[in-house]
């Protein structure tokens, strides 16, 4: 994984809005979070069979919540932040309540190498709880490749309205975590 | 749907267009300051005799009291909407707290004792204690909508912040209406209006800034 430098370099790029960039930065960022998150079930005594729905999770909230990162400042931290948050949250929405800090080993050199993601759990019950509509537009995207010009196309929706419906999407999902319970 | 599928449908979504939250808070700020001034017109106005006030030193000292503490509670706020919140956010509280104790201490050394319960009291206690929450309200409920589009590390805390913030802007506001200049009523009534609100929105913070 590249350094934190590199990671701020790209969340400005993205910023300014190079998909490319954007890309690159989600993709890295995954994979950091991947293995800190099983670190972190790991020492709350769980196997790694939730981790790639606390990694999906962190992803929303890094996209949704970016407007909280300070340029002047380096992206590390405010990443190690959000995952402390996201796990803590998810952990103690199952009953687990002792301190978690990862801070001890969220730098360590070992995270750098790429673990296989697993099945994320909840995404298909997830999607499945998005209106209709919305779920279409998150499928054409996401699994079929498309963007979000064809999908207006093809759905016969402005792309405004499309970019529209999906923010409201990713919201619904992020949403959809936080009331889930175990 | 895989990570690498959600990835491509945030890409999707776009990393442009991204506002600072700290301009974000502000424009809700003002925005619900905006609508706390007509309140402010329709219900209290400015004391009659401003032009005199104005050049009395307590006045003066009452209204930059309130604009310091809403200038720093800005900070602690925006600090507060971070998920990486600096250690001590209320340590950019301390110069309002400097000032409130010299003030208090100016006022008792040069005022009899015999009258300090009379400025403690003052004339207008009852409608200070309802009327800054009131003006409060419309820059509360603006910053807390704006909070959660934010992370905070503590929802208690940003809540408490965004009270706090909203309190000193209806306290600014209320000091223009009001004739109890001495420091020790603004110590005492002003200090507990704003606590009242940093308590609601505490509360209000833990159940609306989850995230």
């Amino acid at each position: 994984m590249a350094g934190p430098d590199d990671l701020s370099a790209l969340m400005r790029l993205a910023r300014q809005g190079d998909e490319e960039a954007y890309r690159r930065l989600l993709g890295q960022i995954a994979i950091w979070l991947r293995a800190v998150v099983r670190r972190g079930l790991a020492s709350a005594g769980r196997g790694p069979a939730e981790s790639e729905d606390i990694v999906q999770e962190a992803l929303l909230a890094v996209h949704l919540k970016r407007e909280t990162w300070d340029p002047s400042r380096p992206l590390g931290p405010w990443l190690r932040a959000i995952a402390r948050h996201k796990l803590a949250d998810h952990l103690r929405r199952r009953g687990f309540h002792d301190h978690l800090d990862i801070d001890e080993w969220s730098n360590a050199p070992e995270l750098a190498v790429e673990v296989e993601a697993p099945a994320a759990i909840d995404s298909r019950r997830m999607l499945a709880s998005l209106p209709d509509r919305q779920r279409t537009i998150v499928q054409e995207i996401s699994l079929e490749g498309h963007s979000a010009a064809d999908v207006a196309t093809r759905l016969g929706m402005s792309e405004g309205a499309v970019r529209v419906a999906l923010h409201r999407a990713l919201k619904a999902l992020a949403a959809f975590y936080r009331r889930e319970q175990p | 749907m895989n990570t690498d599928q959600l990835v491509e449908a945030l890409v999707a979504d776009g990393a442009a267009g991204t506002n600072p939250i700290g301009r974000s808070l502000g424009l809700a700020l003002a925005a619900g300051i905006a609508l706390s001034l007509v309140v402010f017109f329709l219900t209290l106005g400015i004391r009659p005799d401003i032009r005199p006030a104005l050049e009395t030193w307590r006045f003066d000292l009452k209204i930059a009291t309130a604009l310091l503490g809403l200038v720093l509670a800005f900070g602690v706020c925006r600090d507060c909407a971070r998920p990486d919140m600096p250690r001590h956010p209320l340590r950019r509280l301390l110069p309002l707290l400097a000032l409130i104790v010299a003030a208090v201490t100016v006022e008792l050394a040069l005022v009899p004792e015999a009258a300090w319960r009379q400025r403690l009291i003052g004339s207008n206690s009852l409608i200070c204690l309802p009327m800054v929450p009131i003006l409060s309200l419309a820059p509360l409920a603006a910053v807390l909508w704006t909070l959660r589009r934010a992370a905070p590390a503590s929802p208690v805390l940003a809540g408490a912040a965004a009270g706090l913030m909203a309190a000193l802007s209806g306290a600014t506001l209320y000091a223009f209406h009001c004739f109890d200049d001495s420091p020790l009523f603004v110590a005492t009534w002003y200090t507990l209006a704003t606590l009242i609100v940093t308590s609601v929105g505490a509360l209000l913070g833990r159940r609306l800034l989850r995230w």
